[in-house]
């Protein structure tokens, strides 16, 4: 079929036309000087507090998790109170392979990602039969509790209770041991965190990032131009799930250990706190959200041991209330008063 | 020439109220074919059973000769049924310049590719431009698509349509709402669409249906009451006392 009247020769727009089309689709593509500027001040940081490695590599890999929870929620629009069951099956599953199989900790890391990936692949379809919120928080919720109760119960294999015994991990490259302070490991949490991130940033950049948009803006419409809504939204949601995996395989990595604690309920609530804290949708905000959460409850449950809980609730409740919005644009319009009061 | 659309019998009920009754409508290639009736006619229902948001009782729908009837919403859309929305359905966070982008690579099949930058086909970028400059969006093209003007809104939700090269294009009351003052747009816009797409046009506004559609059918309680030229309807007498001039019986 001939579209003469809409072939790109019949309609040759002027090139400032195309320049700013082309600049407006770069927009999000393009790195932000504040980009940059975050992770320089991330690798500074290895270098600046080599007395807090330990934490920092907490707040990284609570930090992956949660950038891999905003893949799903501020780009397809899907929300989920189980991300844990992905976070704990790569944990596990990196933890089984260290003790069965080898020590290394890539393939360790890989099988982690690859086995929590596999189980959203595998789950996700039940999100799409009822595409209603609280379908999938509740169907998010059951799978992480049969995932926790299964594991258990599979104590010949998970070590039930008692945590999986025996995690031994090599030396990076077999040269960089995982010594007590953590500086290997909090090194290895960051590149591993960076280049998931770079991954992540291409995907949400490219046509099939701008499709979930979409999709999450109006589904309707999507379908009405036919976009497959079904298999986009399950990419993104396997793809989330590994990330997931990988977080959950680097604490087990870096700790040496698996509990049960990695299935709790706790977890996905915490990591969606986490996002929230930071904001959805621009990929920063699980990263800056952890490092905030982090920082909150240490300074709540040093000033108060026991009802630190109440205050991260209350911090909670006031970034809800006054909305991301106002609190982001809070720094720059400071800036303009006290800018306009210098000059005045 | 196999039709552009074709519908036999076409039926859906709702419990006892049947909302589409056996209509059997055909559309040729490129026309300008209206559908008008008064309110609760059917005329939304029908083209929900066109598009598929709604499951048809019986009957059959030909898309270019090729029976759609059991195929879903998005199986149609990319076998060339396009639609607009009475009621905007747009992107309200992306750009015209994106939700265009987007609609032009889905169709080129680039939709799923998830490690190419935006912005970087060419072949695209022309056709982008091309719809922006066609739709009088250049001026709003890299603002988001909620703060536009409600008649720039309305034209993108048409561009956005025309953007999947649909062969079919349903434009459900592409006027409806729109200010006096950005009305000529839309309408100048409307005439210009390419003759290769057929244009099945529902409509409330007879100005516009007079100005725009060399067919008419009219649909009266589900079912259909009456279609043949613009002459024929305007001359038809039962037409007249339904549905055109009731207001002059008043």
């Amino acid at each position: 079929m001939t579209y003469t009247t809409l072939s790109p020769a019949g309609s040759a727009a002027p090139p400032e036309t195309e320049r700013r089309a082309s600049r407006d689709l770069m927009r999000r593509v393009r790195w932000k000087p504040a980009e940059i500027v975050f992770w320089l001040v991330a690798a500074a940081s290895f270098f600046l507090l080599p007395d807090r490695h330990l934490l920092l590599s907490e707040i990284v890999i609570l930090g992956l998790f949660a950038l891999s929870l905003d893949l799903i929620i501020g780009y397809a629009g899907v929300v989920s109170l189980g991300h844990g069951a992905f976070f704990g099956l790569g944990a596990y599953a990196a933890g089984l392979t260290s003790i069965h199989l080898t020590g290394e900790p890539l393939t360790g890391l890989a099988i982690g990602g690859l086995a929590a990936g596999l189980l959203g692949l595998l789950t996700g379809p039940l999100l799409l039969l009822r595409a209603s919120d609280l379908t999938r928080l509740m169907v998010t919720l059951g799978i992480a509790m049969l995932l926790l109760e299964a594991a258990n119960r599979a104590a010949w294999l998970t070590g039930g209770a008692d945590g999986l015994q025996g995690v031994m991990i090599d030396p990076l490259f077999g040269r960089f041991e995982f010594d007590l302070f953590g500086t290997t490991a909090y090194a290895y949490c960051l590149v591993v965190t960076f280049v998931t991130f770079l991954i992540a940033r291409r995907v949400v950049s490219s046509p099939y990032g701008l499709s979930l948009r979409a999709i999450r803006d109006n589904a309707l419409r999507a379908r009405s131009m036919g976009i497959p809504v079904g298999p986009r939204i399950l990419g993104i949601y396997a793809f989330s799930a590994l990330i997931a995996g990988l977080a959950g395989a680097l604490l087990t990595q870096t700790t040496m250990f698996v509990s049960l604690d990695v299935l709790a309920f706790h977890r996905s609530a915490d990591v969606l706190l986490v996002l929230v804290l930071g904001g959805v949708g621009y990929l920063y905000g699980g990263l800056v959200g952890a490092l905030v959460f982090k920082l909150l409850q240490d300074w709540f449950s040093a000033i108060t041991p026991e009802y630190w809980m109440f205050w991260m609730g209350l911090v909670l409740l006031v970034v809800v209330l006054i909305g991301r919005d106002r609190i982001d644009a809070a720094p720059r319009a400071l800036l303009r008063r006290i800018r306009g009061e210098g000059r005045a | 020439m196999t039709a552009a659309l074709e519908t036999i019998a076409l039926e859906k009920r709702f419990g006892g109220l049947v909302a589409t009754d056996k209509v059997s409508l055909t559309l040729e290639q490129g026309a300008r074919h209206a559908l008008i009736g008064p309110n609760g006619a059917g005329k939304t229902t029908f083209v929900n059973l066109l598009t598929g948001v709604l499951p048809a009782n019986g009957g059959k729908i030909l898309l270019g000769g090729q029976d759609v009837t059991g195929k879903n919403q998005i199986q149609r859309a990319r076998l060339g049924m396009g639609r607009t929305f009475q009621i905007n359905q747009l992107f309200g966070d992306m750009t015209p310049v994106e939700s265009l982008g987007l609609a032009v690579s889905e169709r080129m099949g680039g939709g799923a590719d998830f490690w190419r930058r935006i912005g970087t086909r060419s072949d695209i970028m022309a056709e982008i431009t091309g719809l922006i400059q066609r739709f009088r969006l250049t001026e709003v093209m890299d603002h988001p698509t909620r703060l536009l003007p409600y008649g720039k809104q309305r034209l993108l939700e048409i561009a956005l349509a025309l953007a999947s090269k649909p062969r079919v294009l349903l434009l459900d009351e592409p006027a409806a709402g729109v200010p006096e003052a950005e009305r000529g747009e839309l309408l100048e816009t409307l005439a210009e669409l390419p003759r290769d797409v057929s244009i099945l046009l529902i409509e409330h506004d007879m100005d516009l249906v007079f100005a725009f559609a060399e067919r008419i059918t009219v649909l009266v309680n589900g079912a259909l009451f009456a279609s043949g030229s613009v002459a024929e309807i305007m001359a038809d007498p039962r037409v007249q006392a339904v549905y055109l001039g009731s207001s002059e019986h008043a």
